[in-house]
């Protein structure tokens, strides 16, 4: 059975799996030139705008940089838990949908 | 033709630049082309140790640079391969005691008479490495499959492009191959994937290496190893000649050579 196991542990379980993802990670960061800290006040800004508008789960919600073809981008995951109760989705004062 | 000027560069220290310069010098002046290689890892030179010529040096780069000898008079030949030389650097002085000018000045001095400047930087993005690449046409940037070592080289490609140095090209250094196959090390095309640069060579670890570092005779010199093969097919790629990977550093086996690899354990 242990030839099974090693036949189709294929590469998910294999440390270089770990360590691609952390290299994904560490140099997303290291090339886009954001400190931790402003990531983490940019969350916070975001979390406040959007909270104006419906509720989320802030503490499910992330943000993150990823870097692929030679750009670096935002990721924002932020949970929505509902709209506000009684209210439409906010269309703004100009009347913009 | 004048020739070329090329940095062996890295970002992190100890991932092989120094032994991969004086192999690759070897390995071109056995195809017939001139070389001289620099050491500019000035208050730490090792490049004499590995090429076997410590005993030899009367002056130094620092000593050309301050002109109390002429550029000639500080190189040192091999004593086998007739096109091979060797600038030592200073281990008495530190880094700021050279400055980019003068290393580029240099190596436009050597160019002349060479067909390939090969420059072995230090470890570092400090002046010691902006001395280094000062001078150079091309970045050659080494690394292991290590996440600290790539993550240093990221940051030393960002840096030559900086300079208008280009992209660069990568060595990937003291690749163990069982430990690829057991997914255990990252592998050339995660590597490559990464750091989005062109592949120049892949050199599998070998002990025979160390064992020619202890001799003061570069691997190179013969071409019984892996090690050894892998820095030849890198200095023809060097003089423009095309040549395959080889092939152990495939990325993944099929489903039939992991069955295989699984059974036999």
């Amino acid at each position: 059975m242990e030839f099974l196991s090693r036949l189709f542990r294929g590469k998910h379980y294999a440390s270089k799996t770990i360590a691609r993802e952390r290299l994904r990670l560490v140099l997303a960061h290291d090339r886009s030139g954001v400190p931790p800290g402003l990531l983490n006040l940019m969350k916070k800004d975001m979390i406040e705008a959007i909270s104006k508008h419906v509720h989320v789960d802030r503490n499910e919600a992330e943000v993150s940089l990823s870097h692929s073809k030679g750009h670096t981008r935002l990721v924002a995951d932020i949970p929505i838990r509902s709209t506000r109760p009684g209210e439409a989705p906010n269309l703004d004062e100009q009347g913009e949908p | 033709m004048p020739g070329r000027v090329i940095t062996v560069t890295s970002g992190k220290g100890g991932v092989g630049k120094t032994t991969l310069t004086a192999n690759l010098a070897v390995a071109l002046a056995l195809l017939g082309r001139r070389i001289t290689a620099i050491d500019t890892d000035i208050g730490l030179r090792n490049l004499d140790l590995v090429m076997g010529m410590e005993n030899r040096i009367i002056y130094d780069i620092v000593d050309v640079a301050e002109g109390r000898c002429h550029l000639m008079q500080a190189l040192i030949r091999d004593r086998h391969l007739s096109g091979l030389q060797l600038l030592p650097a200073s281990q008495t002085h530190d880094k700021s005691s050279i400055g980019p000018e003068e290393v580029a000045a240099i190596c436009e001095e050597l160019r002349g008479e060479n067909d390939f400047v090969l420059v072995d930087s230090p470890a570092g993005i400090e002046v010691g490495f902006y001395n280094a690449v000062a001078g150079a046409d091309e970045v050659i940037i080494v690394t292991t499959p290590e996440l600290s070592a790539v993550r240093s080289a990221d940051r030393v490609i960002g840096l030559a492009e900086s300079m208008g140095k280009g992209p660069g090209r990568l060595i990937i250094n003291r690749i163990k191959p069982g430990m690829v196959r057991r997914g255990d090390m990252l592998d050339t095309f995660d590597v490559i994937e990464s750091l989005a640069i062109e592949l120049l060579g892949v050199v599998p670890d070998d002990e025979a290496v160390i064992v020619a570092a202890n001799r003061g005779v570069p691997l190179a010199n013969e071409q019984s190893t892996q090690a050894s093969r892998a820095f030849h097919n890198i200095a023809r790629r060097l003089t423009g000649e095309e040549v395959p990977f080889m092939p152990i550093f495939e990325a993944r086996g099929s489903l039939l050579t992991r069955l295989r690899r699984a059974i036999a354990g």
